[in-house]
């Protein structure tokens, strides 16, 4: 079947299998390998992009339901010069990551969030990235990043 | 994981993806947001040779009051149905419950028309819509119907569907104002409930203690005649018949649903 997708802005169209996961057509079709597969099951947040703005698991929607949508992917989010967007940045400055396999879902999951709720409470943080799994950080750096980028992006907003 | 393969239809209306029920009979499944069905079919336990997309009909996606009472369109997300102002005003206990349905990113995709439709009997839907004594409105080949809770869920994610039909909205009595109980217990973060109650306005239904939503008749009998939270609660497992698996046997969840009961009881405004 034929799809029409806008990946990271740009519309593409695909001949693809109906059963191909929209995960899998990041990855394997437009090469795009930010949103990794993780557990496969809806449950770790890995594979988490934006569809049409909102944050959804990539693993358990099919490319076909995309179609005539937007996807962002964490490829998509930094600007053409390469400069990193601000809940990136602030997932660097705080050390928000160590693997880093989990990262582009908490990133896209952040960005979801935040577009949400631009001024969670630390408990806000820890409840809105509930569906991400890290195994490495304990997590800690991670809601630091989050709040951290709330306040950047908040600032930014006013100058 | 990969599913099987199927054709893939878009349907444009309701109607439209009645006929094609219709057309395609027991191979076909319907698809909104697909948290339910994608993960059967990626393990296999689900292998539809038809899948009908219903998730862009915007028509099946609103919150409204129609005649006194709150009115859902069955493909509304669990994310729209746990911040909508109305239902947090007019139902609450429903709002609660989808906000506790998997996690942010299953409640973007899940709808509460698949989430009833899918009838998981450990599910949190299912058993809210049996406390607030809701119905689903369905269409079928011939016209809508309307089945109550309390018929609607058959068994192991089993319903009194047809093949050929679905459901278009979801409806209810509204209840401002009136205090209500909601006790999920889970080993996990985003996890089934092990045992589930809720509880308001002297009705009380649980959660993974049987084929479907369990109504607690005895308990609600109990409080009908002035019982307070204690006495009712230990009647909680009477009508009951919970499985056993490796999160709890069926002794445990008998007992859970008991010390559940009470607290869901109490928060419902019933005495101790």
């Amino acid at each position: 079947m034929r799809v029409e997708i806008t990946v990271n802005g740009s519309r593409r169209e695909d001949e693809i299998e109906p059963r191909l996961l929209l995960v899998h057509y990041l990855r394997e079709v437009c090469g795009l390998r930010a949103a990794n597969v993780g557990c496969d099951t809806t449950s770790c947040g890995a594979c988490t992009v934006l569809l049409d703005g909102t944050s959804v698991k990539s693993c358990t929607v099919l490319a076909a339901q995309a179609s005539g949508r937007a996807i962002t992917t964490a490829e998509g989010l930094s600007g053409p010069d390469g400069k990193l967007h601000p809940v990136q940045q602030a997932f660097r400055q705080e050390h928000g990551l160590q693997c880093g396999f989990c990262t582009p879902g908490m990133v896209m999951a952040t960005v979801g969030l935040l577009a949400d709720n631009p001024h969670p409470t630390e408990q806000e943080v820890r409840e809105g990235l509930e569906g991400n799994f890290c195994r490495c950080t304990g997590y800690h750096n991670i809601v630091r990043a989050v709040l951290s980028a709330a306040g950047e992006l908040s600032a930014a907003g006013d100058r | 994981m990969i599913p099987s393969p199927f054709e893939y239809v878009s349907a444009g209306s309701a109607d439209e993806a009645v006929e094609l029920l219709r057309r395609h009979g027991d191979d076909a499944k319907l698809l909104a947001g697909g948290h339910s069905l994608l993960p059967m079919m990626k393990v296999r336990l689900a292998a539809p040779g038809v899948l009908i997309d219903v998730g862009s009909i915007p028509s099946l996606s609103y919150v409204r009051a129609v005649d006194g009472e709150l009115a859902i369109g069955a493909a509304t997300t669990h994310q729209t149905v746990a911040t909508s102002p109305e239902v947090r005003s007019q139902v609450p206990l429903l709002a609660w419950s989808a906000g506790l349905v998997g996690d942010p990113q299953v409640r973007h995709r899940g709808t509460i028309g698949g989430s009833l439709a899918h009838a998981d009997p450990a599910a949190d839907l299912p058993m809210a819509l049996s406390a607030v004594d809701g119905r689903v409105v369905v269409l079928g080949p011939s016209g809508e119907r309307e089945i109550g809770a309390d018929e609607f869920f058959v068994g192991y994610f089993e319903t009194a569907l047809a093949p050929d039909e679905m459901i278009v909205e979801v409806r209810m009595p509204v209840r401002p104002g009136q205090p209500w109980g909601y006790q999920k217990f889970t080993r996990r973060a985003n996890d089934w409930a092990i045992v589930g109650v809720a509880a308001v306005d002297g009705r009380v239904a649980l959660a993974n203690m049987g084929a479907a939503p369990v109504r607690a008749v005895s308990t609600e009998q109990a409080l009908a005649a002035g019982a307070g939270a204690t006495e009712a609660a230990g009647l909680a497992a009477e009508e009951s018949d919970p499985a056993e698996d490796m999160h709890a046997d069926a002794a445990y969840r008998r007992h859970l649903a008991q010390v559940l009961t009470k607290r869901a009881l109490i928060s419902a405004g019933v005495p101790a």
